[in-house]
């Protein structure tokens, strides 16, 4: 299984952390830094994949953002290559070109992306039609929503 | 493009967002933050009640802070409300924070487990997965007490949506990784394994990792899943790339779920049923023969994906271990990996390479391959993947590539990565052991090893070179001459400084002759390096130098002046200061005879199992499994002991059949007693007694042991493979064991090989002879194995009994302590009442008499105390002891040395309590030399005391040197001293070696008694 995932940038700025075994707080702070000063430490065109404690290292860099996830040692590293590839179609798909800033401002909406692709450290769907049908249905619910909802309000300082 | 995605209304978070981007610094951002706390803290407090919109943004950037890396200590309650929120994306953002932000908080937990449980039963498939999504996230204690029970009916239920059974398949493995024990099995474990056979591959996908999971651990109620994963991977592999339409991953069909299903697989042995055994084998052809075809589309996820179940089915076969056709194939696709152009392939190709080296089958293969592994050692770019070379030479090693693959790895020292070196060093250094035939080439390594990566090289490996040496006569010279010459280097290396101290200390006499190196040459030599070394190593080379006074008397007046300097007499360090007065003290005080003694040269080492391969163990962790394999192949050479040779001897099987042996007098309790076995006077208390000592010598199997302390023949060890009978005489000092060793299997032992070894002091008293067994047992059939032994001087331990034999390509490793024991050289010895008490008179002094007091768990039948008693070895003698109820024997101990007369009481009483006294009388010079070594063992002061003053009037000193050591550990440090000066006292009568020991071991304590 998968037991985290990293999206952080060329600075080493973290965008998104999935953690899908309990970590103390502390503990995950180490972990950051250490994937980040070590990712970011690697040359151009090593190969993706690191040995870590007892977990895999898989990373990829997808143009300022690098992907980085640890995996149990009996996991494939390829296939895990191909979960961060099949993540980033998802959200490429949704955000339509998705760039580092449409991770930012809208986190949440990457984190629910995530959950309906993986659950518990494990592929639930892999389908790219089956996930974007109910990611979008997700969001037609909340479009109905927002049409009821006073948005004028939400205008200016809150 | 759904246009909603980019503003969802929003708005204040994305404004929120924004300003901390532009902060210029990070007080700014904390500034930022903190007004903005204030401000959600103000509007959760407010008076007026928030609408779910606003608690949903303001909950929602409080998660963007704490994702910042803040700590947040409030709106969990506002999360909680947004779970029973109508609207989705206000249940989204609150099951969101509570996944986020676990908090064990007992209320909150019961709130959110609550919200959860109305959404389970909402019937709302949206609303059912976000509330498995929440759980899987969490996955606490109490989320699995409160759900365990309902998810696997959600999961099983005929009408549950595909979306949710996904779901809840996942989430319900997330639990049981979390608290098994919650997770009960039952009726719907068998439901879950025909999800292999969903129409839905979503749900296939996902219910299949919680199968292997649970495959894994209870294997035998889900081996059904054998056949359904193989026919559902036939399926898949024979599928067209568009059959399964979105499911084929850029032209793959199913790879993720391929992958999965070679991986549940895992967790069985290859399938017993022909039919789905080649259906299995067909696809694994299958995917090999399409790494062969072009590829059908150039992007690098097609090749990943299709590599990726090429890999997982290349595990599959690695795992079998049974299809040498395949394995070979496997091992030929990987040889073309490995010179591919894709970096990650070719690390994968040396990682999965490792494994197959460790295949008897592939082993070959895989060396066909050594000059690309090694010229990648030597070009790749990437450290990760030159670290996973090296581990592959390190694989591959045999005994034919040996010297290449050191000298390689040498090499590559000089330039390896700082990260790895330690790690290479002690690759290096267990290689060159286990596969030296000559030792100056082990030597040279080593010493080539402290040259080129001196900082990496540890404590163990230079403690290993050391005991090497000294062990390995041969060796002794050629070592000698090695060092001196490294130590000419103008720098060298601490770690050379030591261990040229040490060998030039003990055997620098073997290079003195040539003018070049003579005495005060090496001595020069190794003092110009003392002021450039640590504390340690000057401790150590001042115990050179004491050496060097005593090999080459030349050196004396030369050295006594080095020890009477001040920088060494007045050293500031305690440990420098008081090995200068004492070695000064000792070189001018003791004669050339006791000088002799006291520095004589190192006794050999006790053979053990390498402490560098133990390190690299501990470092590695489960990856130096495979090492460990080999290694049983591989043994023999360094540590296999002198005591093999000869023909094998196989035997018809008249082993005799045992009878089930009862316990000795039926007293002992059921714990086996075990470890550090009883020495020869507290035998027979220890056989009697109750329960035995604790402390067990790990990992050696002795349970028969103490069966045979009274009789000869039976079975000393059975397992579902392999039964040893035994059958054994002794006469005088004198003794013959035949061990039988039965193939229970109707498979063929390979490989099958047997030692026999004297740990420790034993290798002096007991002197043990076997012939080697032929390495082939075939199954069902029996070999036998003649050991002959006598019996030196008395004796505590027991010889250890190793078997090594591969079955089935797993290696076997059975250790057992033989029983032989020191009443086996008892000689029975008739006398009449009135001698017995006679002698029993003079052997009046405490200590040399053994007493023990028991209770008789199990009542006392005369018939069996008797024939325990005789089987002891004694004899038992009848119309002695005016108690018509005590039994009486006598017997004398024959050793090679001496012979050690015993008499022996055993006094029932009534209340079934059993005494038995022992008294022991030497026929030579050494009285009560059985009693001394159990009171020795004990840890009374007073006793040790006595066994002291005793030792010291017999001149015993080895006792006395035992008895300070002994009372040293138990604290008493006065006794020792004492034990210590008694010592002193006392001219040198046997060896001083051990005394030397006991000095290096505890000479910063002793300092103080020894200037008195």
């Amino acid at each position: 299984m998968m037991h985290f995932l990293l999206l952080f940038s060329r600075q080493g700025k973290l965008r998104l952390q999935k953690w899908f075994t309990p970590v103390p707080e502390r503990e995950k702070k180490k972990i950051v830094r250490d994937m980040t000063t070590m990712v970011l430490g690697r040359k151009p065109r090593s190969c993706n994949f690191l040995h870590w404690k007892d977990l895999k290292i898989v990373y990829k860099k997808y143009a300022s953002l690098y992907f980085c996830c640890g995996l149990d040692a009996e996991e494939n590293e390829l296939l895990a290559l191909e979960v961060l590839h099949r993540y980033v179609e998802l959200l490429d798909k949704y955000f339509g070109n998705v760039c580092e800033l449409d991770i930012i401002f809208n986190f949440e909406k990457a984190y629910f992306i995530l959950d309906e692709f993986l659950l518990g450290g494990e592929v639930q769907e892999t389908s790219k039609q089956v996930l974007s049908r109910s990611i979008e249905a997700s969001d037609m619910l909340q479009e109905a929503e927002i049409d009821n909802s006073d948005y004028d309000l939400e205008l200016g300082w809150p | 493009m759904p246009a909603v995605s980019k503003g969802d209304g929003m708005r204040g978070l994305a404004v929120f967002i924004s300003d901390i981007r532009n902060c210029k610094s990070k007080e700014a951002e904390i500034k930022r933050i903190n007004k903005e706390l204030a401000n959600i803290r103000s509007k959760f407090k407010g008076d007026k009640a928030l609408d779910g919109y606003s608690k949903k943004k303001y909950v929602c950037k409080l998660l963007f802070i704490f994702l910042l890396g803040h700590d947040i200590d409030f709106g969990h309650m506002e999360a909680v409300n947004l779970l029973s929120s109508n609207k989705y994306t206000e249940k989204q953002i609150g099951y969101l924070f509570i996944s986020v932000l676990v908090n064990s908080n007992s209320e909150l937990i019961r709130l959110i487990n609550n919200a959860i449980k109305n959404d389970l039963s909402s019937r709302n498939p949206t609303f059912m997965c976000l509330a498995l999504h929440c759980i899987a996230n969490v996955g606490s204690r109490e989320m699995a007490e409160a759900f365990a029970g309902e998810i696997p009916r959600i999961l099983v239920a005929g009408d549950t949506m595909d979306s949710v059974k996904q779901s809840a398949a996942l989430c319900l493995l997330r639990l049981y990784k979390a608290s098994p024990d919650l997770v009960l099995m039952g009726e719907w474990t068998s439901r879950v394994v025909h999800l292999l056979n969903d129409q839905h591959m979503g749900v296939v996908t996902a219910a299949i990792s919680l199968i292997t999971c649970l495959s894994s651990k209870n294997p035998d109620e889900f081996k059904t899943c054998v056949s359904l994963a193989v026919s559902r991977l036939s399926r898949i592999v024979s599928s067209a790339s568009t059959d399964l339409q979105d499911y084929t991953y850029y032209f793959v069909p199913a790879p993720w779920l391929s992958c999965k299903l070679l991986r549940l697989l895992q967790c069985y042995p290859p399938p017993e049923d022909g039919a789905v055994k080649g259906r299995l084998v067909e696809c694994l052809e299958t995917i090999l023969n399409k790494a062969q075809e072009p590829p059908k589309s150039k992007k690098v996820q097609h090749s990943n994906a299709k590599n990726a179940i090429l890999f997982e089915a290349i595990s599959l076969i690695i795992h079998y271990d049974s299809e040498p056709n395949l394995l070979v194939r496997a091992c030929n696709q990987l040889g073309q990996f490995l010179q591919h152009r894709e970096t990650n392939l070719r690390y994968l190709a040396l990682e999965s390479m490792c494994t197959l080296a460790s295949s008897e089958f592939s082993h070959e293969a895989v060396k066909t391959h050594i000059e690309t592994v090694i010229n990648a050692l030597k070009t790749e770019r990437d450290v990760s993947v030159r670290q996973r070379a090296a581990d592959l030479l390190y694989a591959m090693c045999d005994r034919s590539n040996a010297k290449q693959i050191v000298a390689e790895m040498l090499s590559y020292l000089e330039t390896a990565d700082y990260s790895i070196r330690e790690e290479m060093v002690l690759k290096v250094a267990i290689l060159a052991e286990k596969y030296a035939v000559d030792y100056s080439w082990y030597v040279d390594t080593i010493l080539n090893l402290i040259r080129i990566a001196g900082d990496y090289v540890s404590e163990e490996v230079w403690y290993r070179v050391i005991q090497i040496v000294i062990n390995r006569d041969d060796v002794q010279g050629y070592a000698a001459k090695t060092v001196f010459e490294a130590l000419q280097a103008p720098a060298c290396h601490e770690n050379m400084v030591k261990v040229g101290g040490y060998i030039l200390g003990e055997f620098g006499n073997l290079i003195a002759g040539d003018p070049r190196s003579s005495p005060l040459v090496q001595f020069n030599l190794l003092h110009s390096k003392f002021h450039l070394c640590s504390v340690p190593t000057r401790a150590l080379l001042l115990s050179a130098y004491i050496k060097f006074i005593n090999l080459f008397p030349e050196t004396k007046a030369t050295i006594q002046e080095v020890l009477r300097s001040d920088s060494q007499i007045r050293n500031s360090d305690v440990e420098l200061q008081q090995r200068a007065v004492e070695y000064l003290k000792l070189s001018s005080i003791a004669s050339t005879d006791v000088l002799a003694t006291v520095l004589e040269e190192m006794p050999p080492f006790p053979e053990r199992e390498s402490s560098i391969l133990a390190k690299l163990k501990k470092k590695k962790g489960p990856g130096a499994v495979s090492v460990e394999l080999e290694d049983g192949k591989e043994r023999g050479e360094l540590n296999g002991g002198g005591d093999r040779g000869g023909d094998a001897a196989i035997a018809a099987s008249n082993a005799s059949t045992p009878s089930p042996s009862a316990d000795l007098l039926g007293l002992r309790s059921a714990a086996p007693v075990s470890g550090a076995a009883p020495s020869a006077g507290s035998l027979l208390v220890d056989v009697f007694s109750e329960a035995g000592p604790a402390a067990a010598s790990a990992g050696v199997n002795d349970d028969g042991f103490l069966r045979f302390v009274c009789k000869n023949n039976g079975v000393l060890f059975e397992n579902q493979l392999l039964q040893i009978g035994i059958k054994s005489e002794y006469r005088q000092n004198l003794g013959r064991m035949y061990l039988f060793y039965g193939n229970k299997t109707s498979v063929q032992f390979v490989s099958f090989s047997t030692t026999v070894s004297c740990p420790g002091e034993l290798q002096s008293q007991l002197n043990v002879q076997t012939k080697t067994v032929e390495p082939l047992v075939e199954g069902g059939a029996q070999v036998q194995q003649v050991i002959n032994i006598e019996c030196l001087t008395d004796f505590v331990d027991a010889p250890l009994l190793n078997i090594k034999f591969r079955y089935g390509g797993a290696l076997q490793n059975i250790s057992l302590k033989l029983p032989v024991t020191i009443n086996k050289f008892f000689q029975p010895t008739e006398m009449a009442a009135a001698d017995f008490f006679q002698r029993w008179k003079q052997l009046s002094q405490p200590q040399q008499e053994a007493q023990k007091i028991f209770k008789a768990s199990h009542g006392m039948d005369t018939e069996v105390l008797k024939a325990k008693l005789l089987g002891l070895g004694t004899a038992l003698l009848e119309n002695v002891d005016p108690n018509p109820e005590n039994y009486v024997c006598a017997g004398v101990i024959q050793t090679k040395a001496q012979q050690v007369g015993c008499l022996l009481r055993l006094e029932p009483n009534a209340q079934a309590q059993v005494r038995t006294r022992a008294r022991a009388h030497t026929q030579m010079y050494m009285h009560t030399h059985t009693q001394m070594y159990m009171h020795i063992h004990t840890q009374s002061p007073s006793v040790l005391l006595c066994a002291a003053l005793i030792a010291s009037l017999t001149a015993v000193c080895v006792f006395l040197c035992a008895a300070a050591n002994q009372a040293w550990r138990a604290g008493n440090t006065q006794l020792a001293l004492f034990s210590l000066a008694l010592f002193l006292s006392h001219s040198p009568p046997l060896s001083f070696t051990p005394f030397f020991h006991f000095l290096i071991h505890f000479s910063p304590h002793i300092d103080s008694t020894l200037s008195h």
